[in-house]
């Protein structure tokens, strides 16, 4: 028996969310990021919610882990272009285990 | 607007402790917890020292969902293909008042939100709170979505994020360099797996420090021994991860194919995913404790302690809490709860054990920037080890001179030494 390797999507699978379809609590300014040179968010979010697609950052919010490195990362690294709120009350990730 | 003595925000550990110490106190205490239920937004490595909790809680292990209590350490180094460690176990932790024990936040936080709820605290959950509310100079409550709720005080237990703190203006940018990431698995294995392969009871457990094969990233890794999965994690520098541009997943999965790693998690299914971001914590980057109105406890304050061998961050939540409590109680006997009234949270918080531990392992903080200590110093003790227990067709060679053959080229003597003192100031001397 071995443990096998799992993909990130396989992992995020895994967790429970009540996804807010409604609204994101990330906003990103597009604009800041088009001349952000080392886009550190791409890099450092564990559930890879950031992703550089047609020139703009795509924000797959439903799978954030409500970590804050994103915030942390481009706020020094970045160019302050992501406002990060909670969730709603009650939405968002749910660990089962914690 | 409706008023309550104190509203705390946030139902992790630092949370339900100034409630369940304030509403014992007979104060009109409002817990407010963004997540469905406590604990279900919250992460941590998993360790619970337990005597400090003891001082609020008595006996708490005995109602309390704690997983394992945890009897050996084991320190170990890590290099591509071999590990060495040290090896610690004991039976005095193996009974009351113990030393530490594994538990899963999601099930032990709501475990003392009801001992708050039980002293007769309110606790909302499912309710995020948007805002301070601010009016000259003094929080006089809080905003969530349409209402609007006071409080003689506000208590900021809001977690690592500290974000209430970030929109009013209270907090500083946190830097990069002192926050780390940490990524973790639960991995669900059975009972007598975890026994057999980590030696022990069915009530004891085994926690693992590991440090080394985190792709040279300053940080290190954990497993801890839950009762029926393993959380296994490793904790990183935020700044070097974009620097290096290594995503996060792929250096949990580089660790986790370590032969030691994977040999102890074989045949587990992995059955959570979590992420939380990790102050360095200490003395010189305690966040502002309070001000008019409002006082902050726990994480949100940056009170946590990593000196290498331990990182405790729920039992300095507990401490912290409970000094807050405590000095809102002063503030109530001559009703000023001004940054003044409330200045002997300082007090009370200099007092404590932790206060001290801070002093004691200030000089570890350069230890963990010292970034040969993650990848070049695992590998040369693994190789020195392995030469003292080799018998090859080579001439043997002592200590020594395996330690200056194996960093020929890789590190100097001189900085080999300097190391070396500044390791044993920082955790010995």
């Amino acid at each position: 028996m071995s443990t096998k390797t799992l993909t990130l999507d396989a992992r995020l699978g895994l967790d429970k969310y009540e996804i807010d379809e409604e609204q994101s609590h990330i906003q990103v300014d597009q604009e800041l990021c088009k001349t952000c040179s080392l886009k550190p968010c791409l890099t450092v979010c564990p559930a890879y919610v950031y992703q550089w697609i047609d020139e703009h950052v795509a924000v797959r919010y439903e799978n954030c882990l409500e970590c804050g490195t994103c915030q942390i990362a481009c706020e020094s690294g970045g160019n302050k272009a992501i406002t990060w709120h909670n969730p709603q009350g009650g939405f968002g990730i749910m660990f089962r285990f914690g | 607007m409706e008023k309550f003595d104190v509203i705390v925000v946030g139902a992790g550990l630092a949370g339900s402790t100034v409630s369940t110490i304030l509403a014992r106190e007979g104060l009109n205490v409002l817990m407010v917890e963004r997540g469905q239920a406590a604990g279900n937004k919250n992460v941590s490595g998993g360790l619970l020292y337990s005597q400090l909790v003891a001082e609020v809680f008595p006996e708490f292990w005995k109602s309390a969902p704690v997983e394992r209590a945890i009897t050996a350490h084991q320190l170990v180094m890590l290099s591509e293909d071999s590990s060495v460690g040290m090896d610690f176990r004991s039976q005095h932790s193996a009974q009351p008042p113990y030393n530490a024990f594994s538990v899963l936040r999601a099930k032990f936080d709501p475990w003392m939100a009801k001992q708050a709820e039980d002293a007769g605290a309110t606790l909302i959950t499912g309710v995020t709170v948007d805002n301070l509310l601010v009016e000259n100079g003094r929080v006089i409550g809080i905003q969530a979505g349409g209402d609007q709720l006071g409080a003689d005080v506000v208590v900021v237990a809001e977690g690592t994020r500290a974000l209430l703190l970030k929109q009013a203006g209270l907090r500083e940018d946190f830097s990069p360099h002192d926050v780390s990431l940490g990524i973790k698995e639960v991995i669900s294995l059975p009972e007598k797996t975890i026994e057999d392969r980590f030696l022990c009871g069915p009530d004891t457990g085994m926690a693992y420090t590991l440090v080394g094969q985190t792709s040279g990233i300053e940080g290190g890794g954990f497993i801890y021994t839950n009762k029926a999965s393993l959380s296994l994690g490793v904790v990183v520098k935020i700044d070097s991860l974009y620097e290096r541009k290594l995503q996060p997943h792929q250096v949990l999965d580089e660790f986790k194919k370590h032969a030691l790693v994977s040999r102890l998690i074989d045949g587990g299914e992995v059955v959570e995913y979590s992420a939380q971001t990790v102050h360095r914590g200490g003395f010189h980057l305690m966040s502002k404790l309070y001000g008019n109105g409002y006082m902050v406890a726990g994480s949100a304050a940056r009170l946590l302690l990593n000196n290498v061998l331990t990182l405790r961050g729920m039992d300095f939540a507990v401490v912290s809490a409970t000094a807050v409590a405590k000095a809102i109680l002063d503030a109530r006997k001559n009703g000023d709860y001004s940054a003044a009234g409330l200045s002997s949270y300082e007090t009370h918080l200099k007092q404590t054990s932790i206060y001290k531990d801070w002093k004691t392992f200030k000089d570890t903080y350069p230890i963990m920037e010292n970034e040969r200590l993650f990848e070049l110093y695992p590998e040369l003790a693994c190789n020195i080890v392995e030469g003292l227990f080799s018998a090859s067709t080579q001439p043997s060679k002592k200590a020594i001179a395996l330690a200056l053959k194996e960093g020929h080229g890789k590190v100097s003597l001189m900085t080999l030494i300097k190391d070396m003192i500044q390791m044993g100031r920082g955790m010995a001397l």
